[in-house]
């Protein structure tokens, strides 16, 4: 593990160099321990898949500390703060489900995905419903998860042509990655379907519908029921 | 008491200092680009320096108080005029109801920051009433500004009550204070910044060739630049070999190098984690020269260590202090 100055006025803590659920318990373990006793000038933490941002106002930090390098004194204060870190325990994770209406006209990609990789659409939705998905972290867009556990025979390369509106509650595949947008936002992934849930919304507490290690299961849906699902939450 | 919006200008949002705790939501921390004019601004006038304030770009927009109002304008000068009255920016004006408020165009800087007495009164959104474009939330509706925009102000302090009472003396027009915030603590706008970088993960990552391009040469801010970041037009930079990263937790000032070679400086609406190779950062106390840039306007980067970096962060935030406490002693 190993901290470093990003910038002036925040550090990174490094806790590996891969995916994989020890790190994750890991970063969960130092994020949880600094929100609990955030350190001083510490402002916020950003987790994410093998390190945590700790973002910190230096001035805050002279006033309680007022000879020494503020940097110096915040990766101090945090190496004692997480010099005993084990892992979080294996715990029960929140299994979410997101219902999605795959293809149609809410998957306009799912016809080419399951051509990529010579399957039926119908296969596709099969494999891709029938994954068991954790949320490594939260990032790039308000309430965006990043899913871990996609099928390999899914992986399909992002577009060559980047969407200019990707409609909010999209369910693609980019790469290896599957995920949903959770705002209308540009996009080069492959949209396989949409989901009525609002993965992010403002006025909700907390906003983002999943966090980092919840599980997520993706179940089909009818266009009838996303209508009545959407009509439901208004 | 309310503003109304009559021409909304280029580009003119709500903003405040962001929201903070949220980015392990994704949520962006957004608020003033230029963070300093906005805080003085504030000052100049007896707000909170945390008060909301119009971000304005560029081309300004016109606009008409519903009673007498004290304001101030930080950052950029934008050719303001009360009525006739020029008004430059860092000096705080008593300013009657139903004066409109133009903006003649850009003389010096990109974001200029009006500052009003009780601060503009949207409600916050997830703590603050920094306006997320990309996300339609917080600010004045989610949006930037429109013709026909009715924008709450809240209560004056003490503080602004007196320095408005001060400046407006017997006068029923335009009064411009004659004291104003010192140039010492004034961010400058210059067409042609210097700005400091501090190392970062894979600084020691680029090439000779591209090292020497990086503190060498003068990027031009590309039109392809907003709030998000700002894209450099200059000569390429490549890395020794290509590095494959997880994303990460990135910071305002924060300067990327995606895989075409142009690197992109962070900006206040930057997204919380980023995976490209991080080959620098900006020290907190240029972002305000940086976020002043217009398109086409040039930047060079000089090395600064992080020891510097933070003795010139304290230095001004003791110097900023001592305005606050300045203005309050001279408005007894």
């Amino acid at each position: 593990m190993h901290i470093a100055p990003l910038g002036d006025a925040a550090v990174v803590i490094t806790v590996g160099a891969e995916v994989n659920e020890h790190t994750h318990r890991l970063v969960g373990a130092i994020h949880e321990r600094l929100e609990r006793a955030p350190v001083a000038g510490q402002i916020e933490c950003v987790p994410a898949f093998a390190s945590v941002v700790v973002h910190y106002d230096p001035a805050r930090v002279a006033r309680t500390h007022p000879r020494g390098l503020p940097s110096d004194i915040v990766t101090a204060a945090i190496e004692r703060m997480i010099a005993d870190i084990r892992e979080r325990p294996v715990r029960a994770r929140r299994t979410v489900e997101i219902p999605v209406c795959y293809g149609g006209q809410f998957g306009p990609d799912l016809d080419e995905v399951a051509r990529a990789h010579d399957l039926a659409p119908a296969q596709v939705v099969e494999e891709h419903a029938s994954g068991e998905y954790i949320v490594y972290m939260i990032g790039f867009l308000p309430g965006f998860p990043y899913l871990g556990g996609l099928s390999p025979r899914l992986a399909t390369p992002r577009r060559d042509t980047p969407r200019a509106i990707v409609p909010a509650g999209s369910v693609g595949i980019g790469g290896s990655q599957t995920g949903v947008y959770p705002l209308d936002s540009p996009g080069g992934w492959h949209i396989i379907g949409r989901t009525p849930l609002a993965l992010f919304s403002p006025h909700r507490q907390p906003p983002a519908l999943l966090q980092a290690d919840d599980a997520v299961r993706f179940r089909p849906i009818s266009v009838e029921e996303l209508e009545r699902l959407r009509a439901d939450a208004e | 008491m309310s503003i109304r919006v009559e021409q909304p200008g280029m580009l003119t949002t709500v903003q405040d200092l962001g929201r903070h705790g949220l980015q392990a939501q994704g949520v962006p921390v957004g608020g003033a680009m230029d963070t300093v004019a906005h805080r003085i601004a504030n000052v100049l006038i007896g707000n909170d320096e945390a008060a909301a304030t119009l971000e304005i770009t560029l081309l300004g927009p016109s606009l008409t108080f519903a009673s007498d109002v004290v304001i101030a304008l930080g950052g950029a000068d934008l050719g303001a005029r009360a009525g006739s009255v020029e008004l430059s920016p860092w000096r705080p004006a008593y300013v009657p109801a139903g004066t409109r408020l133009g903006f003649t165009g850009s003389r010096a800087g990109c974001r200029a920051y009006l500052a009003i007495a009780g601060g503009i009164d949207v409600p916050a959104v997830l703590g603050s009433r920094s306006t997320f474009l990309r996300g339609s939330f917080g600010g004045f509706r989610g949006r930037a500004l429109e013709r026909g925009d009715e924008l709450p102000v809240g209560e004056p302090s003490a503080l602004a009550r007196r320095i408005g009472e001060r400046l407006r003396g017997h006068s029923a027009s335009v009064a411009v204070a004659h004291w104003s915030a010192s140039p010492l603590i004034r961010p400058s706008c210059s067409s042609r910044a210097v700005v400091h970088l501090l190392s970062d993960a894979h600084t020691s990552h680029l090439t000779e060739a591209a090292r020497e391009h990086l503190f060498g040469s003068e990027y031009r801010i590309a039109s392809a630049s907003d709030r998000m970041g700002f894209r450099l037009d200059g000569p390429p930079l490549e890395l020794v070999a290509p590095v494959d990263l997880l994303s990460e937790g990135v910071a305002f000032g924060t300067v990327q190098l995606p895989p075409g070679g142009v690197p992109i400086v962070l900006m206040a609406d930057r997204q919380t984690t980023g995976g490209y190779p991080r080959i620098g950062c900006v020290a907190t106390v240029d972002l305000p020269l940086v976020a002043q840039l217009r398109p086409g306007d040039r930047l060079r980067f000089r090395p600064i260590s992080l020891h510097e970096a933070q003795a010139m962060y304290l230095d001004r935030e003791r110097d900023l202090a001592q305005a606050r406490i300045g203005v309050a002693l001279a408005h007894p």
